[in-house]
């Protein structure tokens, strides 16, 4: 199987803090890959780079074989950011119609993904209301809907399912199996240790560095461990 | 087709946002309508009281409409109880006047009208004593004949170049303020525009798609430019056909100056939008930024600055649009006189438009 994400030694700093050390990733087609650590860990800042908006102080990131940053890759990279970045004075619909545009979705196109968007994340009945007037919940899912919209290649989703509610938090994986199983490759950041059950595989992320990575199942194994917040706890203690 | 979605979604926002319309088409008349009734109101005839004044003087200070009325000491309180402007008092070849002065350009002014009442009434004088010298010279030596023509007073016709003799302050102040409601109300909506782009992190995700750098700023001046023209078309309208202000030369012209105008507003705005990080920052550049135009925009004659103070109004936007702006409402002056004034403000645009692509750099390395 190919490798649609390949983080090669990327370090960053902002001025004399080093918020990346030397990551190394790779994320291969088709499969759904977890990056798990707490807030601070530099998860955001590593999402950033691998969509091209920050730029590494050393190392580089290749995404379907081209080096980020580069236009035509954004076509086929879905960012769902951290922060609900809407318009909360335009319907839900507008906010879509707008973003598709942007990805110079033909009209008859528009209208088939924002259907299929909007009904991914239930939002069907609510797309004529303003986004200002949405629950916090339905502001994340509206912000996944923009990340699908021009149907990309590689989903790259930065806490996706924070302010979701469990039923639709299922759902949602559900349908990032889904997208899977079209051969979709899906990097999700979280801090949430049941999601990282979820995963194909994860690495676990700590001031900056990967501190172990594997399937779930492996990582249990090799500490010894049934869940995945004690491998976090042990592996992170290891590193102390 | 990014700007074009760029532009739609901007107009989705204005027209959505009846406040910030309401600011930008509304708010200009609101201003412009009281400035011209302020401006245009009737002069207050001074009132000055006089003690031991000849009637000559007191009729020659009446015809240049100023109220007489006879007091007897000259103190402060009857200046302030008889609610006077000044009393002149005359003691032989002592004159002596005393100004309220509350309102200084009142009180030069009235200080003027009886300094020239005074000398016109000493000149006729100086005229009759003339003439009776010269009478008596003649019964002394009759057989000489001594002529002596009446002067009279010359007739000054007075012809304008620009305006006529009904213009008023207004009419020279108006342009300038129809260029600068464009420029401030243009400045400020599409600087926090942009500004809440920023801090609700949706600039970032317009960079995470694969729309270019500069459409976002095309973008942006298309979408708020053409809200600006209407806006433009709107004030000058309402400026020509209702407050009745001079517009001499083209409407048209006019539209192009402020459009001009509106862009270079347009890109400075979103520029500054960079070093704010909340709407209250981004008002505070209009104390730096903008109310220092208003001084250089014409308001004040430019000859008479300091040099160094005419290099800074060079540094200034309005001050091209301001005398662009007066050469085509008040001169009634054409294309080729604004040329050069256009294309200055063309060229701060375009040094703004060229930072503004950089500056979102910040977000996107390409």
């Amino acid at each position: 199987m190919s490798s649609s994400i390949v983080i090669n030694e990327v370090s960053k700093s902002f001025g004399q803090k080093k918020v990346l050390n030397q990551i190394n990733l790779t994320v291969k087609s088709g499969e759904i890959f977890g990056l798990i650590g707490p807030s601070g860990s530099g998860k955001t800042t590593l999402v950033k780079i691998i969509v091209g908006m920050e730029s590494p102080s050393q190392g580089d990131v290749k995404l379907l074989n081209t080096t980020v940053p580069n236009l035509k890759l954004l076509q086929r990279i879905g960012y769902m950011a951290q922060a609900d970045a809407l318009y909360s004075d335009l319907t839900g619909e507008e906010n879509l119609a707008f973003f598709a545009s942007l990805f110079k979705l033909k009209k008859e196109e528009q209208i088939k993904r924002i259907a299929y968007a909007a009904d991914l994340v239930n939002l069907t009945v609510d797309l004529k209301k303003k986004v200002q007037n949405y629950s916090g919940g339905m502001k994340r899912r509206l912000s996944l809907a923009v990340a699908l919209i021009q149907n990309p290649e590689i989903l790259i989703l930065d806490e996706p399912t924070v302010g979701i509610d469990p039923e639709l938090r299922q759902s949602i994986w559900a349908e990032l199996y889904r997208l899977k199983n079209e051969g979709k490759t899906i990097l999700v950041t979280t801090h949430v240790m049941d999601e990282a059950e979820k995963c194909d595989r994860l690495a676990m992320v700590r001031d900056g560095e990967i501190i172990t990575s594997g399937s779930p199942a492996e990582l249990k194994e090799l500490y010894g461990i049934t869940s995945l917040e004690e491998v976090f706890l042990k592996a992170g203690g290891n590193q102390l | 087709m990014s700007i074009a979605a760029m532009v739609k979604r901007i107009f989705h926002q204005m027209l959505r946002d009846k406040r910030a319309l309401a600011l930008m088409m509304v708010a200009p008349l609101l201003i412009l309508t009281l400035l011209n009734y302020l401006l245009a109101g009737n002069t207050v005839d001074p009132r000055l009281g006089v003690m031991n004044t000849d009637d000559n003087l007191v009729e020659r200070l009446k015809d240049s409409n100023i109220i007489v009325l006879q007091v007897e000491e000259s103190s402060k309180e009857i200046l302030l109880e008889k609610d006077l402007d000044g009393i002149l008092e005359i003691n032989g070849d002592e004159v002596s006047l005393t100004l309220t002065n509350d309102q200084p350009n009142a009180a030069k002014s009235l200080q003027i009208k009886v300094k020239q009442a005074i000398a016109a009434e000493k000149a006729k004088e100086q005229g009759e004593n003339l003439s009776a010298f010269m009478e008596r010279i003649k019964s002394q030596f009759p057989e000489i004949p001594v002529k002596m023509e009446q002067v009279k007073a010359p007739e000054v016709t007075t012809s304008y170049i620009y305006g006529d003799k009904d213009t008023l302050f207004f009419d020279q102040l108006s342009p300038i303020l129809v260029g600068f409601f464009v420029f401030f109300f243009v400045f400020l909506i599409s600087g926090i525009a942009l500004l809440r782009e920023r801090t609700t992190g949706t600039l970032e995700r317009l960079l995470a798609t694969p729309i270019l750098r500069r459409d976002i700023v095309f973008g942006y001046l298309l979408g708020y430019g053409l809200f600006a023209v209407i806006q433009t078309i709107i004030v000058v309208t309402y400026a020509v056909k209702v407050l009745d202000i001079t517009l001499v030369g083209s409407f048209w012209n006019v539209v192009i100056i402020n459009l001009t105008l509106a862009l270079v507003a347009l890109s400075l705005g979103i520029l500054l939008s960079a070093f704010a990080n909340s709407e209250f920052q981004m008002m505070q550049f209009i104390p730096i930024a903008i109310i220092p135009q208003v001084f250089f925009a014409g308001i004040f004659p430019f000859e008479s600055m300091a040099g160094w103070m005419q290099i800074l109004a060079k540094c200034m936007p309005m001050y091209y649009g301001g005398s662009a702006l007066v050469d085509v409402m008040y001169k009634g002056l054409g294309l080729s006189t604004i040329r050069n004034d256009l294309l200055v403000l063309l060229g701060f645009a375009l040094v703004f438009i060229v930072l503004n692509i950089v500056a979102l750099k910040k977000y996107r390395k390409i």
